[in-house]
């Protein structure tokens, strides 16, 4: 078989067919999908090839959908839930936190919700704040769930296979910002879920960066930047949040001494806390050369006007900027 | 304040009201006894439950539900164990109507890893899939959604198996019950939505809650098939519930099931909560004593001459002896591993679908 070329989209576009042609478990729910605009070019057609009973267009009712796939998963199936913005996943709360996160252990493991939960963080273009958050820290603080954040093309993909595979609640956060990126994809190879992690993505030896998502991104190409000065950055994609295996970065921190991290939530008790300090625990303080930094999106809902939103979103020069006051 | 309620229970609310004998002229008698013995055994081992909470054997609360056996053991009548029942935090009674083994539930009020939830549950939170009895938990209406689902997945597996979920007339206040009634008969769920209209939730009386008492105004308003019968009558309570049960899993879509009853107890542990219960009183509590539905039943068969006092004191002896056995081996059992904090957070499988 030859590798295929793929966007991100399209990347989870291939991983729902994949599910769907070789597991009659898998259905999918959500809303706009049969308006396949919604949810960019991920969904496009899949409503046309695998009919309108498994690719189930709903209510505008999250919590009874969310409720629902948690439901089918305890029945044996394997629902995948799309919520086309994360924002409207609010809704869905007690179904995700209370119910999924917890009946494993509440009955001593002999309930597994096998669900996967689909958010999309789709911000900028004026959208505001009710239609730009980024909450994956608020589901990395919840025992009992997964939490992915894809940020290559390969992972879209390949962590939604995985997703879905996995017995376990598996908080899926894709991000439309990421949609035109393109890598050529060989044929699917199923993996684990429970074995992947945190990955380093760009060996360097003078600053760690880490971040997850849109950040990786970001901090990827601050890398190639950099590196044209001579600075060698090496960036870990966290990949998985829940649970949190932070040993690669205690490794990458005791050899660059400098830590920053990027995070496309906001700063006070989120992800990029956790990064820092279950590091800052685990090297000894001396191994430091200079404080971790935080580069985050300030602690402020996301403003409307595009002007408003060059100032608050994190941008590649800021994290460039960020890794030189890091080496001053 | 002003007070809105309407009273469109057609009486079935009135205390003093439905506490005749129940009419069951051509009944099957064998039926009738597993209903009575069955209904005796739950008020049995809850009465039990209430004095150890009392006496402080158990430690965490338990929501107890004698007064409202009928439901649950009419319901289960019609039920089979590959169907998909849920419950909420009182629901004892549901569990045990399925699967009598009531020193696996004592087990579980007690914390001991011998119980249905293997001691990591309590009394709010109570599984035993083998049965049917998918689980229960005590955020209200928390499984309303699940159940839905559960009979998403029924349709999808072509088994005509039902889901069945209990909820209480507070529950219809929560905004996701709404939207999974909408959401069941928009996908002609096969689930079942089982109503313990008890008329309090917590301390608080219905009409002090909703502009009406008769809860099925929402099963009309979605178009879904509902009754309303005296949830103290076995006979009625299994009637109706055969009826919509039968219908969903024949492709009907949902069904309501709206069961109007009373609880003996207060909303958790073993007191009368007159003192906090906001139009609960004692006059009422000893009136619904004689709406009894184990009672009702009783004297109906004694009087048509197929039960006597005597075989009723002696299931009660066997019963008594049987929990006491139960209780003590529960109270000897261990308590879960410090281990399984952790183990069971995720599960144990490694990978994929099986």
């Amino acid at each position: 078989m030859k590798s295929k070329k793929h966007n991100y989209g399209s990347a989870i576009c291939s991983a729902f067919e994949y599910l769907l042609e070789e597991y009659p478990e898998v259905f999918v729910i959500g809303q706009g999908l049969w308006s396949p605009w919604y949810v960019g070019n991920s969904m496009t057609d899949l409503d046309k090839k695998f009919g309108k009973q498994r690719i189930i267009d709903t209510p505008v009712s999250e919590s009874a959908s969310t409720g629902a796939a948690v439901g089918a998963s305890l029945a044996g199936m394997r629902p995948i839930v799309v919520h086309p913005r994360m924002d409207f996943m609010i809704y869905a709360m007690d179904s995700i936190v209370n119910q999924a996160a917890k009946w494993s252990s509440m009955f001593g493991g002999q309930a597994n919700p096998s669900v996967t939960i689909r958010s999309i963080i789709n911000r900028g273009g004026e959208q505001g704040a009710q239609h730009s958050q980024a909450l994956h820290s608020w589901f990395a603080h919840v025992p009992g769930l997964r939490v992915v954040m894809p940020s290559s093309v390969a992972d879209a993909r390949d962590l939604m296979i995985a997703s879905v595979l996995c017995d376990d609640p598996v908080i899926y956060i894709d991000d439309r910002w990421l949609y035109d990126q393109e890598e050529d994809l060989p044929p699917v190879i199923e993996i684990s879920l429970e074995e992947q992690g945190p990955r380093c993505i760009i060996q360097g030896s003078d600053v760690t960066i880490v971040g997850s998502g849109f950040a990786t991104y970001l901090s990827e190409k601050a890398a190639a930047i950099l590196s044209n000065d001579g600075i060698k950055v090496e960036v870990i994609d966290l990949r998985i949040l829940n649970p949190f295996d932070s040993s690669i970065i205690i490794e990458s921190v005791k050899k660059t001494g400098h830590l920053l991290v990027v995070d496309s939530g906001t700063l006070s008790a989120g992800f990029s806390a956790e990064v820092i300090a279950s590091t800052c625990e685990a090297i000894n303080p001396n191994a430091l050369i200079k404080p971790p930094k935080r580069l985050t999106l300030p602690d402020a809902p996301a403003p409307t006007s595009h002007v408003l939103e060059r100032e608050y979103y994190v941008k590649v020069s800021d994290v460039v900027e960020a890794v030189k006051s890091l080496l001053v | 304040m002003r007070n809105f309620s309407k009273n469109e229970l057609g009486g079935l609310e009135i205390p003093t009201k439905f506490n005749h004998p129940l009419d069951i002229n051509n009944k099957d008698p064998e039926v009738l006894k597993s209903f009575l013995s069955r209904m005796i055994l739950i008020r049995g081992v809850e009465e039990h439950i209430a004095l150890s909470r009392k006496n402080g054997l158990i430690r965490g609360p338990v929501h107890l539900g004698a007064g409202q056996e009928a439901i649950a053991v009419g319901v289960s009548k019609n039920l089979r164990s590959s169907d998909r029942v849920f419950g909420a935090h009182r629901s004892h009674a549901h569990l045990l109507a399925l699967n009598p083994n009531f020193y696996k539930l004592f087990s579980e009020v007690l914390g001991k890893k011998t119980g249905f939830s293997k001691g990591m549950g309590g009394s709010m939170h109570l599984w035993d899939k083998p049965s049917g009895f998918y689980g229960s938990v005590p955020i209200v209406s928390g499984t309303v959604p699940i159940a839905v689902g559960a009979a998403i997945a029924a349709k999808f597996q072509k088994n005509n198996d039902v889901a069945l979920v209990y909820i209480g007339d507070g529950a219809m206040e929560e905004g996701v019950v709404h939207e999974s009634l909408n959401l069941a008969r928009i996908q002609d769920a096969p689930v079942i939505f089982v109503v313990e209209n008890n008329l309090f939730a917590s301390h608080m009386h219905i009409s002090l809650r909703q502009p009406s008492n008769l809860t099925s105004r929402f099963a009309i308003a979605n178009h879904i098939p509902h009754k309303v019968v005296d949830g103290n009558n076995v006979i009625e309570v299994s009637k109706a519930a055969e009826e919509l049960i039968n219908n969903s899993r024949t492709g009907d879509g949902p069904g309501f099931l709206e069961l109007v009853t009373y609880r003996l107890y207060g909303h958790v542990d073993w007191r009368d909560d007159v003192d906090v219960g906001v139009k609960r009183s004692l006059e009422d509590i000893d009136n619904w004593k004689a709406r009894d539905p184990i009672l009702r039943l009783s004297i109906a068969m004694i009087d048509a001459g197929i039960w006597s006092t005597h075989q009723e004191e002696n299931i009660k002896n066997e019963l008594n002896n049987n929990i006491k056995i139960a209780w003590e081996k529960a109270m000897n059992d261990p308590y879960p591993d410090k281990t399984s904090i952790l183990s069971s957070v995720y599960s144990n499988n490694s990978v994929g679908i099986n």
